[in-house]
């Protein structure tokens, strides 16, 4: 058939159009619009409550949108359900193995569960299960595996059937350092090695950073899709922070020369200007005030989020929690 | 970490094995109910605790209170032993509680996430819960199984047609349990809840089928209670194989069997159909209920 594993690269591995899902009065999903290119690590980065996990269940076909529409890998999310489900990958955010089998029954089970030719099996659970540094374990029952081993499983077993797109939700959270540089080691090498796209959610700003676009969800709404690096540039100015034996007069001084807004923070003058590297030779010849240490930053996806959201990830997050919280006791009191 | 380090590329690239989901089919259909069925064996296996634990209950009940009223009812001085009489009760009650937990375990998959695994998977929900439902009663009726072993210590002599036979009355009494089991876990979100709920449907079930005493010459109240509980439609003809293959049943017992409506006498052909079609019915609830849910 046709329709095996090679992707078109004509066909968006997701696509949609006004997707909006409302629960009672709360728009958890506010109609957006979203396309993921074939091949790409795509990443969703919002703050908790931002509607990044209502998202993936409705592209995932395990919530019904109120309106708008989506399709994966070229399949209609509402009326294709089935196709749909054959070419994606699912690891959730909450664990979804059964303990009392062991690795390799785990995805045995997948694999009978999807229907994958018999012959395939043993070799692919082989291949990822050697990808995820599980195969000598793979006798052993999955409660006796610590957390980022299980997650370690999941993602092998989201794998099992060969998806086009797998969808990861927060594939990161909550595990240890080492446990999550690893995991990016192998999304770096599915994407090296298999015809997959990954899309992704987190909320991490340094893993966003390996994504080849992000798109920057905020209270149900995409505010920003684009590269990293495009997202960080559309911030503009690199912020620079100088000490100096007279900071007053260092104030008035850029004031006059470059027309700046400097502000003084932590002993500090801090100001933002574009091509902040570049800037530095001159501010050294022309300031005229002695200069004890520069420091130049480039903005970061902090800054990013900052700017199209109006808060930090982290307030957002406060908020969002707030948000929620509210919305529980109006339920409650109901 | 030894674990890792087959991951970090010391070790030879492993071939990519490309594999494909095919459309649905009754052939996938198949294997999945499959390993729906081999998945409740795995865990049966690897959880010997559970058999132990659940045959504490009717051991309890058929040598504890068994000889205790024996004693009272001066049933030995008559020439009969209490604990042949309600062993078919005991039989039926373990596969009932059996079935019970292994209905249960879809309470668990929802709490520890399996269930999502299994509700994504490109197939039927029917194909999920009739797995499900066939595979906890195999369980549960090789659980009954193992109570038959203790047959001749009940004065229940051993006969092969004896065993099989009742192996497959377990089994669809199993079956019918399991499927209201997974009905009632369809609904209910939540490990207490559940216990709950069976505790209060359960224990009526089995005290009022008649596992203990006779069905005839009951009080009215209690025997128009008995027509309409569905155990009481397994427990007898249970109850009856049992007795056939005694060979001497002393008069007392002989009389015990035969549930009758209005003093017509039910055939065992009727009663095992209700059984089987309360099942069936139970199951297609079952599986309408997981279809509706998201």
């Amino acid at each position: 058939m046709s329709d095996t594993q090679s992707l078109d690269p004509g066909i968006p591995a997701v696509e949609a159009v006004g997707l909006t899902k409302t629960y009672d009065k709360f728009e958890a999903v506010r109609g957006i619009d979203l396309e993921v290119h074939a091949g790409e690590v795509f990443g969703f980065l919002g703050p908790n409550g931002a509607g990044k996990s209502t998202t993936i269940n409705m592209l995932c076909t395990l919530t019904r949108p109120s309106g708008g529409q989506a399709r994966v890998a070229g399949f209609d999310i509402v009326s294709q359900r089935d196709d749909v489900r054959r070419h994606i990958g699912l690891v959730f955010q909450d664990p979804t193995l059964d303990g009392y089998l062991t690795g390799e029954q785990n995805l045995r089970m997948h694999a009978e569960l999807y229907g994958v030719q018999r012959d395939l099996v043993d070799p692919r659970m082989e291949q990822v299960m050697r990808m995820v540094g599980l195969w000598d374990r793979k006798d052993q029952q999955v409660q006796t595996y610590s957390g980022g081993m299980r997650r370690r499983l999941e993602i092998a077993r989201g794998l099992m059937h060969s998806p086009r797109v797998l969808f990861l939700d927060e594939p990161t959270v909550g595990l240890d350092p080492q446990t999550r540089s690893s995991i990016w080691g192998y999304i770096e090498e599915l994407k090296a090695r298999e015809e997959i796209t990954i899309f992704m959610t987190t909320h991490y700003m340094d893993e966003a950073e390996f994504c080849d676009r992000i798109a920057i969800m905020d209270t149900g709404q995409i505010v920003a899709v684009d590269t990293p690096d495009a997202l960080k540039e559309a911030v503009g100015k690199d912020t620079i922070r100088i000490q100096t034996e007279n900071d007053e007069l260092a104030i008035v001084r850029l004031r006059e020369l470059y027309d700046l807004e400097p502000t003084v923070s932590e002993g500090h003058v801090t100001f933002g200007i574009a091509s902040g590297e570049e800037f530095v030779p001159r501010l050294f010849a022309e300031l005229n005030v002695p200069i004890k240490s520069v420091n130049v930053n480039r903005p970061t996806l902090d800054d990013v989020f900052m700017k199209y959201t109006g808060s930090s990830i982290r307030d957002a997050e406060q908020a969002g929690a707030s948000e929620m919280s509210r919305v529980v006791m109006k339920a409650m009191v109901k | 970490m030894t674990d890792l380090a087959t991951s970090d590329g010391s070790i030879a690239p492993i071939e990519v094995v490309r594999v494909s989901v095919p459309q649905r089919s009754w052939k996938s259909e198949w294997r999945a109910i499959k390993i729906m069925w081999r998945r409740e064996m795995i865990r049966f296996v690897n959880d010997r605790m559970r058999v132990v634990t659940s045959l504490v209950q009717p051991l309890l009940y058929l040598f504890v209170l068994g000889s205790g009223l024996n004693a009272f009812a001066g049933a030995s001085a008559e020439g009969f032993n209490l604990k042949t009489f309600i062993f078919p009760g005991i039989l039926c009650m373990t596969v009932m509680f059996a079935a019970m937990f292994s209905a249960m375990s879809i309470v668990w998959d929802r709490e520890f996430g399996f269930l999502r695994e299994m509700m994504v998977a490109p197939i039927r929900r029917s194909s999920i819960v009739i797995g499900k439902v066939l595979g906890g009663a195999t369980v549960a009726s090789l659980q009954g199984l193992v109570m038959i072993i203790i047959a001749p210590l009940v004065d229940v002599p051993y006969s092969l047609p004896l065993i099989i036979g009742s192996f497959l009355m377990l089994l669809l009494l199993a079956f019918a349990m399991t499927a209201f089991g997974v009905m009632i876990a369809a609904r209910i979100k939540q490990m207490q809840s559940f216990m709950g709920v069976m505790q209060m449907i359960i224990l009526p079930m089995f005290f009022i089928s008649g596992a203990l005493y006779p069905v005839t010459g009951l009080p009215t109240w209690l025997a128009v209670l008995n027509r309409f509980d569905p155990v009481t439609y397994a427990v007898d003809p249970m109850r009856k194989l049992v007795f056939e293959h005694i060979d001497k049943l002393p008069p007392q017992l002989a009389n015990t069997t035969g549930v009758t409506w209005f003093g017509w006498a039910v055939p065992t052909v009727l009663e095992i159909a209700i059984v089987a079609a309360l099942g069936l019915g139970m199951l297609a609830i079952a599986i309408w209920e997981f279809q509706k849910a998201e």
